[in-house]
């Protein structure tokens, strides 16, 4: 069974880039327009890993991070964040939310799957 | 057969040898172009084999190599480059090499064009390489000697202690040190002792950690980088602890025993005498409780680890070894095999006698023959990357004749298997390999339309799981179609059009016999030997093969084979006045049958235990056995095919070590059993196939 990856990301083009990315590494791939989308859909969808985005209308990364962790059956699951460079106390802030790792934007694809290897199996 | 002819033979069954070597290093360095080690063996194999070759009066072989090998040398000297073009050369000089070798001198079966053309071709690079010399006249005298390989190797200590709250960030640990595994050599000991007992254990806590000593050519920020998402949720400490250039110095001071012995004060025996009365140190510190086994062992595991390192370094490739036929082990395998019986008969004997100083000599006789055993056993045991080796060629020529393009990724070469075992999995590793490149990976057109890279993967892996191997042989290329295999077993009339399957059971349906989903036949795949054959093959040796796929994505076909052939660990057991042995690697447990138990069930042969039901077959119904049942029965279950199933039996007596006895061919037809072994006191036991009983 392949494994299932929600991308949280505001920006269509990010959404595409690392969907793109995963499905062609064999993942399966949910998108969310922010934070509010993606835990409406965690409901219906069982996910095994997230990648989200800091920034976003509605509900922003850190806030989603929490209320992720607060559901029983994803307080272990990956969380990874795209950060930026200047986004430390942002970074911190997210791992104390509960995120697993963080990738500081841009990225390369093969960067991106080389973070998931280190967290998801 | 004459002293010479001898001779002869033996360079022929060594210069096979070079000849894969060379085959091996060629596809090697078309991997790591700059590796200068692997170069090196290259060329040495070469030399050897004109060498040898000039001995024995193979001055056709003589001729030949000589050519390859000056056009090495100049790849050696970093003159020429190595390109795909030197690489095809190399191996097609390699088989034509092989052709004058199988041939008999004097014969003139060889193709002299053919090899002209060779010469030829190995002249033109020879000529480049000339050129290159004149256009860089200063590099003739100084030739380049900076070392084209890699780094230097350093050992270091890690301690990874993650904090007991790691899992709530979602992090596996494992998989670090999986990511760790990759850098190189490496030890990891799990330390537990910080682990609460299981009532005060909060199972979302982490109180594991890890000591890892790791020889490898990364430096310490690399090993950082591992760590980087959790550095701040776990303590790291990394030291190096042995550098390369230390260990070139193998001045090691002389221990004080040498010493002694070297100015005569006393003798080697003495010495060795004191020796053995003293206790090693872990011990005198755990006694004395200064530290815990714990700590000892991850110790331990750092020293073992360096020696090793060190070891590696000194006779790398060279290790020194002594040519013996195979029959011949074979019949110590077998000898070794009556011991281990006479040795059950004798201990048995021994405790009926009450004779203090018997049983003493029993005792001695049972730990020898224990340690011939496990000797005898490692004797046969090779690493199954011989077989690994042979695939890369075959990979590389098969996909280029299909016009694809594969890479195989080959792990655990260093796993090791009975030769016996290893020996017949040669060709259903090779059709299982074919299937893939032919009908598993796609072209790199159609690749390309997926959004696949355009280079396919095979990956071939080999590890040890318990008292079996497990090899799996993975693809990424379309995978099996379920709607294809179907349509085809019902056209072949393998299963009913209505029939249910769930797509595990459609997947195992290409090993029915008179199976075969390729529309067209091509010379690659399909050639008659379907994968029932390989199924059988693998059920042959005791082992099981499976299948696994997900459309688009890839096939995986897993081998778990046993270790070894000759004895196993059994379960022996009672049924009427019979013994029989159950393997004991597939039994998971003994559970008691009441008669009310086996009436309440009303034939149905279905057990409850604990929550889960277990279906059971009477052996005394399956074996006829009309003796009276006991009132109380015993049911081994045993895990076949990952099912769960029981075996009725009247007793059962426990762990037993079998060595396995084939029942001779006038009992061939018996499918049920698959040998059986004598036990300590004379008798005939007969062993279970609990895959064929199901």
């Amino acid at each position: 069974m392949s494994k299932v990856i929600m991308t949280v990301d505001d920006s269509t083009s990010v959404r595409q880039m690392v969907g793109f990315t995963l499905k062609r590494a064999g993942f399966e791939v949910v998108e969310a327009v922010d934070g509010k989308d993606a835990v409406s859909q965690l409901d219906d969808t069982a996910i095994d890993m997230m990648i989200t985005d800091l920034n976003m209308p509605n509900m922003d990364g850190i806030e989603l991070i929490k209320q992720v962790r607060g559901k029983p059956q994803y307080r272990f699951i990956p969380i990874v964040m795209l950060t930026t460079e200047s986004q430390d106390d942002k970074k911190q802030a997210g791992k104390a939310a509960g995120a697993t790792g963080w990738i500081v934007k841009p990225f390369k694809p093969d960067q991106l799957l080389a973070v998931i290897k280190k967290v998801l199996r | 057969m004459s002293e010479t002819q001898n001779f002869i033979e033996i360079y022929r069954q060594e210069a096979d040898e070079l000849l894969l070597e060379i085959e091996e290093t060629v596809l090697e360095i078309e991997e790591n172009p700059g590796d200068r080690e692997i170069l090196n063996r290259l060329f040495r194999a070469v030399h050897t084999i004109k060498g040898s070759g000039a001995m024995f009066g193979f001055e056709k072989i003589v001729n030949f190599t000589h050519t390859l090998e000056t056009v090495l040398d100049r790849v050696r000297d970093g003159i020429l480059p190595v390109t795909k073009e030197l690489i095809d050369l190399i191996l097609k000089s390699k088989d034509h090499i092989k052709v004058i070798l199988d041939s008999t001198p004097g014969d003139d079966e060889i193709d002299m064009e053919y090899e002209a053309r060779l010469i030829s071709e190995l002249n033109h690079f020879l000529s480049l390489a000339e050129e290159y010399l004149n256009s860089h006249k200063d590099l003739k005298d100084g030739k380049q000697t900076q070392s084209m390989g890699s780094g230097k190797e350093t050992t270091y200590r890690i301690r990874f202690t993650p904090h007991r709250d790691i899992f709530l960030t979602g992090t596996d640990p494992a998989l670090l040190l999986e990511e760790l595994k990759e850098f190189g050599e490496h030890k990891v000991t799990s330390q537990l002792k910080k682990v609460p007992s299981l009532e005060e254990l909060n199972p979302e806590e982490c109180h594991v950690y890890w000591d890892i000593i790791l020889t490898t050519q990364k430096n310490i920020n690399n090993i950082k980088d591992v760590f980087i998402f959790v550095e701040d949720s776990c303590d790291l400490i990394i030291d190096v602890i042995e550098e390369e250039s230390d260990l070139d110095d193998e001045s090691v001071p002389k221990k004080l025993g040498e010493i002694l012995i070297e100015r005569e004060v006393i003798s080697n025996e003495e010495v060795n005498n004191a020796l053995e009365g003293q206790k090693r140190l872990g011990e005198i510190l755990v006694d004395s409780k200064k530290v815990d086994i714990e700590t000892v062992e991850t110790a331990l595991a750092e020293q073992d680890q360096l020696k090793k390192i060190r070891e590696k370094r000194r006779d790398e490739k060279s290790v020194s070894s002594l040519r013996v036929a195979a029959d011949k082990l074979d019949t110590l395998v077998d000898l070794v095999g009556e011991m281990v019986t006479v040795q059950a008969r004798l201990t048995q004997f021994s405790s009926n006698m009450d004779h203090a100083e018997l049983v003493s000599i029993a005792e001695e006789v049972e730990r020898l023959t224990t340690e011939l055993r496990d000797n005898t056993m490692s004797i046969r045991m090779m690493p199954i990357g011989t077989t690994f080796s042979k695939f890369k060629r075959l990979v590389r020529d098969l996909s280029a004749d299909l016009g694809k393009s594969i890479e195989l990724v080959t792990e655990g070469a260093e796993t090791e298997l009975d030769k016996t075992v290893i020996d017949r999995l040669d060709d259903p590793l090779i059709h299982l390999i074919r299937n893939s490149i032919d009908h598993g990976i796609e072209t790199p057109a159609i690749r390309r339309e997926k959004g696949k890279p355009d280079c396919g993967t095979i990956r071939l892996s080999a590890a040890h799981r318990g008292a079996y191997v497990v090899i799996t042989i993975e693809d990424d290329g379309a995978g099996l179609n379920l709607e294809a295999i179907r349509d085809k077993a019902v056209e072949k009339g393998i299963i009913q059009k209505d029939t249910g399957l769930s797509d595990k059971e459609i997947y195992e349906l290409i090993f029915a016999p008179g199976f075969s989903t390729a529309g067209t036949i091509t010379n690659v795949s399909g050639r008659g030997v379907g994968m029932d054959v390989v199924k059988k093959t693998i059920e042959s040796l005791r082992g099981s093969i499976e299948v696994d796929s997900a459309p688009g994505k890839g096939s995986t076909i897993t081998l778990k084979l046993p270790l070894t052939l000759a004895i196993i660990n059994g379960l022996l057991v009672t049924i009427g006045d019979v013994y029989y042995v159950l393997p004991l690697a597939s039994v998971e447990e003994c559970v008691e049958l009441t008669r009310e138990n086996a009436e309440q069930s009303h034939g149905s042969n279905i057990l409850n235990v604990r929550g889960e039901i277990v279906p059971y077959i009477r052996l005394r119904d399956h074996f006829k056995i009309v003796e009276e049942t006991p009132s109380l029965e015993h049911i081994v279950i045993a895990d076949v095919h990952e099912k769960r199933i029981g075996f009725v039996v009247d007793n059962v007596i426990g762990g037993h070590q079998t060595v396995i006895k084939s029942l001779g061919p006038a009992f061939k037809h018996m499918k049920d059993i698959s040998g059986a072994t004598i036990l300590g006191d004379g008798t005939v036991a007969l062993i279970l196939d609990v895959n064929a009983l199901m």
